[in-house]
C-alpha cells in the first residue's frame, strides 16, 4: 500500500503536468485575449475599458459588468472587408505555401528515407542546420540575396538568363521563397519519419502480387506515408496563416497577412480590443484543420 | 533401402515425368564476394510440394528471392515451361511469395489485402469480392474480414499472407519460412491445412524452412542446401534412411558415426574396423575395396539395448553387430529414452529406446553394463 501511494503521487503529477503548463501559459493568457476582445478601446494605461471589474462587488456587480461586454470589435471584423481580406490572404498564401512545400519535401523525404541507413542522420542534420542561424537573420540574408543587385540578380544575368535585373523584393514570389525556405524543414522531418518507418517488404509484396513500381508507390507508399503528411502540412499551414514577419520583410505592402493586420491594430492604431478580436478569431479558423485533422485519423484507425 | 544409388527421380508426384514446371539451372548469386547461392541446379515438377531446407545462411532465402524476381543472379537460367525468366520483373511473373514476416498492408484491411493482387489484375469488383470471401473461408477466418492487420494475432495474420498470396492461384507459391512464428500446435495444423489447401488447389508450393520434422511433414521432395549447394534432392524417407554424405546425414536427424577401414568380405557384407567402436558388419557399399576409409552411420532408434546380447540366429548368420559398454547418460525424453552408452572399444554411442509402455520394466541406469545392438541392414556406410 504504502509503496503504491509513493508511487502513485508523482506520476499523477507527472499526467497533470502537461494541463497544468496548458492552463498556465495558454488557456490563462487566452481568457485575458478573450476579455480585451470584448471591450473598448479608450484613452487609458492599458487602453481599454476594463469590462470585469469583480471587485464593485456582490451579483449586482457582476450583472453591470457583464452588460458592459460587447461584441462590437467582433461586428467590425465582418462589416469591414479589410479584415476579412487578410484573413483570406493568410489562408491563400499558407495553402500555396504548404502544397509547394510538399511537393518539395516530400521527394526530399523519401530520398533520405532510401539512403544507406548510416548517411541518414548527416541528412537529418544537413536539414536541420539553418536553424542554428537565427530566423530573423536568414531573412535579412534572403533580402541580401533578392535584391536589386543581390546574389540572385547577378547569377541569373551571369548565366544570361535574363538580361536586366529583376525585381524580387517586394513581391509575392519573394515572400513565398521566405516561406518555403523557412518552413521546410517542417514539412520534411515528419514525412521522414513515416516514410523511414516504411517496410521494403511492404513494396516487395505489392510487387509480387503485380505491382510495378510506379502503382506499388501510390498503393503502398503514399498511403503508409499520409499521417506524416498530415503531420507536416499542419506544422507548416497553422503558424504560415499567422506568419508576420516573412511577409512584412520580403511581401510588397498593398495586401496584408492577418499577421500583419493584427500588429497594424495593435502597435498602430493602439486598438487592442480589436487586435484580440483578430486573434481570437484566427485562433477559431484554425481549429478548423485541426479538427479535420483528427477526424481524419481517426477515421483511419476505425475499421473503414 | 538401398544406400548406395539416392534416386531422385522415384518420387510420389502427381505429375509424370515430362518436362518440369520450374527448372533451375546453374544459377549462381554473389553478395560483395560471398557466394550465397553457388551454381544450383533443380527442376520443380507442376503439383509438387517441394521443401528447401538447410542450415541458417545457407542460401535459402536468396534462391527463393531469384525465383520470386527479388533478386538478380549472377549467371545461370530460371525456366518456367521452358522459358527464361531470370529478366522478368516480379510482378510479371506468375508465382506468389508468403513472407516470412507476412509483409501485411497495415493499411488495408484483411479484405483489402487478400484483394489487392486481385484488383491489379483489373477483375470486375463483385468477382474480387466472391474471391476475397472463398479465401477467406478457406483459411478459416470468415468474420475477420473487416479488421487492419494489427488487430489480429500472430497465426491469424499468417492465415491472411497465406490467403493473399493464394488468391491469385500463382503457378508458384514461394513460403519463406511460413510459420516459423507459430507455435507447436499451430503448425502443426497450419502444416495440415497446407497439404489439403495444395491437394485440393492443386498447385506448386516451394517451401523454406530450417525446421526438419515440418520439411519431412509436408513435402513429396525435399532438397538439403549447405553453402549455397544442394546437397541432396530426395524424398523424406530416403533423404532419412539412405543419405548421401556424412554430412547429410548429420544435418537430418540425429545419427552415429564411426570411422573405419574395411577388412574382410563376406555374403554381400563387409567387415569395417572402426577406430573406436570395434569392428562393424554393414552392407557392401558400391565400389568398395578392402583397405579404404568409410564412416558407418546408424541412427540411434534402430539400436536396441539389453543386458545381454541377443542369442545366434539359427540360420547361422551372425550377422548382428554386438557393441558391449557402460550406461554413461540417461535422457528421458517422454515417448522415448535416449542412452549414451560408453562402449568398451571407447566411442560414445547413443540409443533411442521408444517408451512403449508406462512401467518402466526395459530402463537402465547410470554405469549399468549393456549391449547395443544392431542389425547390418540397418547401417549406413558413407563417403567421409
Ligand atoms: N542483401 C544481402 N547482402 C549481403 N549478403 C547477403 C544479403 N542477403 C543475404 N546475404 C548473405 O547470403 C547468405 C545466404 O543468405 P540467405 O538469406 O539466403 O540465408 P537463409 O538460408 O535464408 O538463412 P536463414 O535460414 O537464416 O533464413 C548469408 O550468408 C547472408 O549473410
Ligand atoms: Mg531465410
Amino acid at each position: 500500500m504504502m509503496a503504491r501511494r509513493l508511487f502513485a503521487r508523482p506520476a499523477r503529477i507527472a499526467a497533470i503536468a502537461p494541463y497544468l503548463w496548458m492552463a498556465l501559459f495558454f488557456l490563462l493568457p487566452f481568457a485575458f485575449v478573450v476579455k480585451i476582445s470584448l471591450s473598448q478601446t479608450a484613452i487609458a494605461q492599458p487602453p481599454y475599458v476594463p469590462v470585469i471589474a469583480i471587485a464593485e462587488g456582490g451579483w449586482a456587480g457582476f450583472k453591470a459588468a457583464l452588460a458592459q461586454l460587447s461584441l462590437d470589435n467582433f461586428r467590425l471584423l465582418i462589416s469591414d472587408n479589410i479584415y476579412v481580406l487578410s484573413y483570406l490572404r493568410s489562408l491563400t498564401v499558407a495553402a500555396i505555401a504548404t502544397a509547394i512545400m510538399l511537393l518539395i519535401g516530400y521527394p526530399i523525404a523519401y530520398g533520405m528515407a532510401r539512403l544507406p541507413a548510416r548517411w541518414q542522420p548527416v541528412a537529418m542534420v544537413l536539414v536541420i542546420v539553418p536553424f542554428w542561424t537565427s530566423f530573423l537573420i536568414r531573412i535579412y540574408a534572403w533580402i541580401n540575396i533578392l535584391q536589386h543587385d543581390g546574389l540572385l540578380n547577378k547569377t541569373l544575368m551571369a548565366l544570361r538568363i535574363v538580361r536586366e535585373p529583376v525585381t524580387w523584393l517586394s513581391t509575392d514570389t519573394a515572400m513565398y521563397i521566405g516561406i518555403v525556405y523557412s518552413y521546410l524543414p517542417f514539412m520534411i522531418l515528419p514525412l521522414y519519419a513515416s516514410l523511414a518507418k516504411l517496410d521494403i517488404g511492404l513494396l516487395e509484396a505489392a510487387a509480387d502480387l503485380g505491382c510495378s513500381r510506379l502503382k506499388a508507390f501510390w498503393l503502398v507508399t503514399v498511403p503508409i506515408s499520409l499521417p506524416g503528411v498530415g503531420a507536416g502540412v499542419l506544422l507548416c499551414f497553422i503558424p504560415i496563416v499567422g506568419e508576420f514577419v516573412i511577409p512584412d520583410l520580403l511581401a510588397g505592402s498593398d495586401r496584408l497577412m492577418i499577421g500583419q493586420t493584427l500588429w497594424l491594430e495593435f502597435f498602430t492604431n493602439k486598438d487592442w480590443p480589436v487586435a484580440s478580436a483578430t486573434a481570437v478569431v484566427l485562433l477559431a479558423v484554425l481549429l478548423i484543420p485541426l479538427l479535420v485533422y483528427q477526424r481524419l485519423q481517426q477515421r483511419q484507425l476505425g475499421t473503414d | 533401402m538401398d544406400a548406395e544409388s539416392p534416386k531422385p527421380e522415384a518420387m510420389p508426384v502427381a505429375a509424370t515425368a515430362d518436362a518440369p514446371l520450374l527448372r533451375i539451372s546453374s544459377l549462381t548469386k554473389r553478395f560483395a564476394g560471398y557466394v550465397a547461392v553457388d551454381n544450383l541446379s533443380l527442376d520443380i515438377h507442376a503439383g509438387e510440394f517441394f521443401a528447401l531446407l538447410g542450415p541458417s545462411g545457407c542460401g535459402k532465402t536468396t534462391l527463393l528471392r531469384m525465383i520470386a524476381g527479388f533478386e538478380t543472379p549472377d549467371s545461370g537460367e530460371i525456366l518456367l515451361n521452358g522459358d527464361n525468366i531470370v529478366n522478368a520483373l516480379p510482378h510479371q511473373r506468375p508465382f506468389n511469395m508468403m513472407f516470412q514476416n507476412y509483409a501485411l498492408f497495415p493499411h488495408l484491411t484483411v479484405e483489402g489485402n487478400i484483394a489487392f493482387g486481385l484488383k491489379r489484375l483489373g477483375m470486375h469488383a463483385s468477382d474480387v469480392k466472391d474471391v476475397v470471401a472463398q479465401m477467406l473461408a478457406l483459411v478459416q477466418l470468415e468474420g475477420l474480414g473487416k479488421r487492419r492487420p494489427d488487430q489480429l494475432s500472430g497465426g491469424q495474420r499468417q492465415r491472411v499472407a497465406l490467403a493473399r498470396s493464394l488468391a491469385l492461384r500463382p503457378k508458384i507459391l514461394l513460403l519463406d519460412e511460413p510459420m516459423a512464428a507459430l507455435d507447436k500446435k499451430l503448425r502443426e495444423s497450419t502444416q495440415r491445412e497446407l497439404l489439403e489447401l495444395q491437394r485440393k488447389l492443386n498447385m506448386t508450393f516451394i517451401i523454406v524452412t530450417h525446421d526438419q520434422d515440418e520439411a519431412m511433414t509436408v513435402a513429396d521432395r525435399i532438397g538439403v542446401m549447405d553453402h549455397g549447394r544442394l546437397e541432396q534432392v530426395a524424398p523424406p524417407r530416403q533423404l532419412y534412411e539412405a543419405p548421401r554424405s556424412r554430412w547429410v546425414a548429420e544435418f537430418v536427424g540425429d545419427v552415429n558415426v564411426f570411422e573405419g577401414k574395411m577388412t574382410g568380405e563376406e555374403q554381400g557384407r563387409v567387415m569395417v574396423e572402426t577406430r573406436d567402436a570395434g569392428t562393424i558388419i554393414v552392407p557392401k557399399p558400391q565400389g568398395a575395396d578392402d583397405g579404404k576409409t568409410l564412416c558407418v552411420a546408424i541412427r540411434p532408434e534402430k539400436i536396441k539395448v539389453s543386458q545381454r546380447g541377443p542369442v545366434n540366429d539359427l540360420g547361422g548368420s551372425a550377422a548382428i553387430n554386438r557393441l558391449a559398454g557402460v550406461v554413461a547418460d540417461v535422457g528421458y525424453l517422454g515417448n522415448a529414452t535416449v542412452y549414451s552408452v560408453k562402449l568398451d572399444a571407447g566411442a560414445m554411442l547413443r540409443a533411442s529406446v521408444s517408451n512403449t509402455t508406462r512401467l518402466d520394466a526395459d530402463s537402465y541406469q547410470i554405469g549399468q553394463r549393456v549391449v547395443a545392438w544392431f542389425v547390418p541392414a540397418d547401417c549406413m556406410v558413407l563417403e567421409q
